[in-house]
């Protein structure tokens, strides 16, 4: 497959225009597209399987207002690195799982489930990932409200 | 056949790693594997916001003993990224001479490893010693052995003095002769073939499905390395070539990590003779608001950090990627199949950690200890020793 940079990123605009709610063309190498929630499966399969790009991983932010998840794959023949961006309501945070799509996907998103307590609809076993058995019921580390040594976290850990 | 469960890890005094591997198994073959991490969670990415950008430099080159630079070298990047600025060119040379250092002694010490569970104790003790020699080379160049502390966001925090790099460039080529002499002895002897060859196989399809990077991915054909893929530093000032075999077994594996040897220290002298002049570091004074993303070909595999700023001297938000992470759960799709003498080495063949096959033990349903960690090391070597014999009687 040889499509140009510019094929690559006019193609997903033609094709998922009503879905896309910001194209930040940022350099050379570098693309933030943000999308509706609801959007992001078929977007990120056509990145995954049509174009073949790899999967890099999934950040989880807390920006205050919203939650984001950002979502990166690179076209490696372009050298280019598209990264996919969803805002979630922090009241209820929920996206469709990326797992049925993208395997690689799974630990990502049990970890952003714990840390953040977004969750994944889909996943097949979201199960923590790295936080102990102990740690508390929805106390999100990640999260910008989280307190060190919350009340409810766990401070005797024999340091 | 009755299943039993053979639990590895979590802990192991030596290693800087713990993961618990759960391997389900009838007789002696395993048929499942359950990973769990966590052990060693130490909120690393949680600890970056309340550091400085220079300061994070220095938290995460901890994250990882071997390969210290990995991580420094992605996140110097991703904030070079925020900004966005090209390092001084002589900067890039010194993180390239680096980051290979780092790769020869971290595949070194996979080799000796991987001998170690074999029952190829001289491949052990020759490597290790091998691995002696660029540490010092190490230590030359950046004044310790390991955590260099050399990067820093816009560029490096040490300079390369030119009257050290006769002696780098020296023992650097000392270790060729006798990493010729393994490499001769490691490709011919029959009994590595048949240990070796057809076992822990991941298929292209499973690699590029889960994602697997690194020397996981490049033995299974799949032709991924940053180095290449996104130049960097000064990779694209060096003529190198990307190993990349076809089968993806535990050999093709151990084979790239080989090969790759000869490549890093093809760049590494070769960006030590040609270094060129100027200045070092950026000076970089404010970071503002915005985000950026740093990859790095580390010895296992893509290290991916992805870092934003509120314009602010500390990070808002610092992600943290290790190859590791994709590379496990490819044991999901390599050990089921294989008998529990093969399951050491293919859990070591992603370059892992190691502590955890010395603390395994297998139990019966009823909870009665049937191996222990020294009872699977054993049977590993036993099957060595095996077919050792045989080949002897042909």
């Amino acid at each position: 497959m040889s499509m140009t940079r510019e094929e690559v990123l006019n193609g997903m605009r033609t094709r998922f225009g009503d879905v896309i709610l910001d194209f930040h063309d940022k350099s050379a190498k570098r693309v933030y597209v943000e999308l509706k929630p609801g959007a992001l499966v078929p977007v990120a399969g056509h990145l995954f399987r049509e174009l073949g790009a790899r999967f890099h991983i999934a950040s989880g932010v807390d920006n205050r207002s919203q939650l984001e998840v950002l979502y990166h794959f690179s076209v490696e023949a372009l050298n280019l690195l598209v990264t996919l961006r969803v805002k979630l309501d922090k009241r209820a945070p929920r996206v469709d799982s990326l797992v049925p799509t993208i395997k690689g996907a799974a630990w990502i998103e049990r970890e952003i489930h714990e840390l953040l307590g977004i969750d994944f609809t889909g996943h097949p076993d979201q199960r923590r990932l790295l936080l102990s058995e102990e740690w508390p019921e929805g106390v999100y580390p990640l999260r910008r409200d989280y307190q060190e040594w919350d009340a409810k976290a766990i401070r005797d850990r024999g340091v | 056949m009755p299943k039993s469960v053979i639990t590895i890890g979590p802990y192991h005094p030596l290693q800087e790693e713990p993961e618990l591997f759960q391997l389900t198994v009838e007789g002696e073959t395993v048929v499942d594997i359950e990973v769990s991490v966590g052990y060693n969670h130490r909120g690393i990415e949680k600890l970056s916001e309340r550091k400085t950008f220079d300061q994070s430099t220095f938290v995460i080159e901890r994250i990882c003993g071997i390969c210290s630079t990995s991580h420094p070298f992605a996140y110097t990047q991703a904030v070079e990224d925020i900004i966005p600025v090209e390092v001084p060119e002589r900067a890039k040379y010194i993180r390239t001479i680096i980051a290979e250092g780092e790769r020869i002694h971290s595949h070194l010490l996979w080799f000796g490893l991987a001998g170690h569970f074999l029952g190829y104790n001289t491949v052990y003790m020759w490597m290790w010693r091998l691995r002696e020699e660029i540490l010092d080379v190490m230590e030359i160049l950046s004044g310790n052995r390991n955590n260099y502390a050399m990067f820093k966001p816009g560029g490096v925090r040490r300079d390369i003095k030119p009257e050290d790099i006769p002696l780098a460039i020296k023992k650097i080529d000392s270790i060729l002769p006798t990493v010729d002499r393994l490499k001769g002895a490691i490709l011919d002897d029959p009994v590595l073939h048949a240990r070796l060859k057809g076992i822990g196989t991941l298929t292209k399809e499973e690699a590029i499905a889960y994602c697997a990077l690194g020397p996981t991915s490049r033995a299974s054909g799949v032709a991924r390395d940053v180095r290449k893929d996104a130049p960097y530093a000064a990779y694209d000032r060096v003529d190198w070539n990307m190993i990349v075999t076809a089968n993806g077994d535990v050999w093709d594996k151990a084979v790239v990590r080989l090969l790759e040897l000869y490549e890093s220290i093809k760049i590494m002298k070769h960006c030590l003779l040609n270094l060129p002049g100027g200045e070092i570091d950026l000076k970089i004074k404010s970071i503002p608001p915005g985000e950026g993303i740093g990859a790095h070909e580390a010895p296992r595999g893509e290290t991916f950090h992805y870092v934003r700023s509120d314009g602010t001297n500390r990070p808002a938000r610092h992600k943290v990627r290790a190859p590791t992470f994709m590379n496990l759960p490819t044991l999901k799709a390599t050990v089921p199949g294989s008998s529990i003498a093969d399951a050491a080495i293919i859990l070591a063949a992603i370059d892992p950690c190691y502590c955890c096959t010395e603390r395994l033990a297998v139990r019966s349903a009823d909870g009665k200890k049937l191996f222990g960690g020294d009872e699977l090391l054993r049977l590993s070597r036993e099957k060595t020793t095996r077919i050792l014999k045989e080949a002897g009687k042909r």
